[in-house]
């Protein structure tokens, strides 16, 4: 990684609107530009913009191109119809039990090739993206997949919120309002949005209804500019890293680096869809660490993932250990104040016993006690749509 | 603006009292530069602090802070009303949002802080 961070189209546009820009995973990246709580609530009550343009995009095509990752995936890709999207690991075979965890990432099927070969789209965490993309490139087939990383030629941007779509809408033609209104959650699809083409995907990391865009870079002021200039008088934000944090930690999203990590068990996190083992069927699942996750899957993990709300507001920080009696028996992953919700929650692993709603914990918040107790997860869900 | 008080690095400032005593709080650039403020934890009455050691904690959404005594001394009061309404440091962080008062060991170390204009050059650098 170069000592510079690097910065996405939209660097000067967070400098000269008060974003208060820090080196996140190697980009300089806006944290906040006003309050965070601030930031939040607009997403929760109207509508954030975020650049996400750190996050990695790739895109790998070719006639081989599913089957290939099939074989390397957690979940099936072979099966993906265009315009569906699924949550997958990325996983390989190094380490002692033989399973890492590279990452977390979303796969999208996007329309064929003019000649008919298949496209996949993958966004990766901006921690994950070089080594991801030397793992994949070191398994790619001499013939038939193409791996290209797309993450400087492109922006990503994510419209979260109750008014995000209706946004995002108003700056369609007909046919673009069209297929935005009607895209299902994890379902992708190419729309003009002011003016520009934009991959456009019902996606999002903040327990919200919104959409996520893919422009091309040159395109990514434009966009923004016309989403922030139709969003602002119907309450839309820009929201920095900070809310993007409280946004997925109230919706109860794991984070690679915090809940998920390389040695992590998916099973003992929540994240059982993310693994398609097929043990049942005839044909298992050969892709790397599958072994290791079938024995995991065997041999459920001493402490889970959990939710814990707090009285108060002094929030638990990755780190603080999980107290019954005197005894340790877990550890904070991510905790912030929930500003949604107005206490401090944090999600945990803690021993499995010990994991059932209502249980009475102890967190040690530096010096401090403070009393928390079990929740599921997640701590914010969004009201039902009006119909 | 001519005034009295004296500001550490560290963004705390001090105003001496009548009667030996000293009043710190934090300055307005730490608590725009904090923002979200949602908790914060205040020293025991007559608890001893050198200069540059934790007197307490201040928490916003992102992060935990410490806050630091400008000069050595004991804690002789605190405002105890403050965290539970810390909008007021937002408000009047020079007045109504200060934070402890403190007995200086010795007035002298006052002399080693910054001034107004010396610390606002600082935070504008």
């Amino acid at each position: 990684m170069s000592s510079s961070p690097l910065s996405t189209p939209l660097v000067h546009w967070h400098e000269s609107h008060g974003g208060r820009m820090v080196d996140f995973a190697g980009w300089w990246m806006p944290v906040q530009y006003s309050s965070i709580v601030d930031e939040h609530l607009a997403a929760r009550q109207a509508a954030g913009l975020f650049d996400v343009s750190h996050m990695g995009r790739l895109a790998i095509e070719g006639p081989g191109s599913q089957a290939w990752l099939e074989s390397l995936l957690t979940r099936h890709v072979a099966d993906i119809e265009v315009g569906r999207a699924r949550y997958t690991l990325v996983t390989s075979d190094a380490g002692p039990a033989g399973l890492t965890i590279l990452d977390d990432a979303l796969v999208t099927r996007e329309p064929d090739a003019p000649n008919g070969t298949p496209r996949l789209a993958m966004v990766v965490n901006a921690s994950n993206r070089d080594r991801v993309v030397a793992w994949l490139v070191s398994q790619l087939p001499p013939e038939g997949v193409t791996l290209h990383d797309r993450t400087s030629a492109t922006a990503m941007l994510a419209v979260q919120g109750p008014l995000a779509v209706d946004i995002v809408c108003g700056l369609c033609n007909s046919n673009g309002v069209a297929r935005i209104q009607s895209l299902g959650n994890y379902r992708a699809t190419r729309a003009t949005v002011a003016g520009h083409d934009a991959a456009v995907s019902r996606t999002g990391y903040t327990g919200e209804d919104g959409v996520e865009l893919v422009v091309a870079a040159d395109a990514a002021v434009a966009v923004w500019e016309a989403i922030h200039a139709a969003g602002s008088p119907r309450g839309l934000r820009p929201c920095g890293l900070g809310a993007r944090d409280t946004l997925r930690l109230e919706a109860g999203m794991p984070l690679y680096g915090h809940e998920l990590v390389a040695d992590s068990d998916p099973f003992a996190i929540g994240l059982d869809l993310a693994v398609n083992l097929d043990a049942a069927s005839g044909t298992p699942r050969r892709f790397p660490g599958r072994e290791e996750l079938a024995r995991m899957k065997a041999d459920p993990a001493a402490m889970i993932r959990v939710g814990l709300a707090f009285d108060s507001k002094r929030a638990a920080r990755e780190g603080s250990p999980v107290v019954v009696a005197g005894t340790t028996v877990g550890m904070v992953t991510s905790g912030s104040l929930a500003p949604a919700l107005g206490h401090a929650v944090a999600m945990a692993l803690v021993a499995r016993h010990l994991a059932g709603a209502g249980t009475a914990v102890d967190v040690l918040v530096r010096d401090a006690v403070q009393p928390a107790r079990v929740v599921p997860l997640p701590f914010y869900r969004r009201p039902a749509p009006r119909s | 603006m001519a005034d009295d008080l004296k500001f550490a690095k560290t963004h705390e400032w001090i105003r001496p009292e009548a009667g030996g005593l000293a009043t710190v709080g934090i300055s307005s650039y730490a608590v725009e530069a904090l923002t979200d403020l949602v908790f914060m934890q205040l020293p025991a009455v007559g608890k001893k602090v050198k200069a540059g050691e934790s007197f307490g904690e201040i928490e916003s959404v992102k992060a935990v802070s410490d806050m630091y005594a400008p000069v050595s001394g004991e804690i002789v009061e605190v405002n105890a009303a403050l965290p539970n309404q810390l909008e007021t440091l937002g408000k009047d962080p020079y007045g109504a949002g200060w934070i402890v008062r403190i007995k200086p060991d010795d007035p002298a170390e006052l002399a080693n802080l910054l001034d107004r204009p010396a610390y606002e050059a600082l935070v504008k650098s």
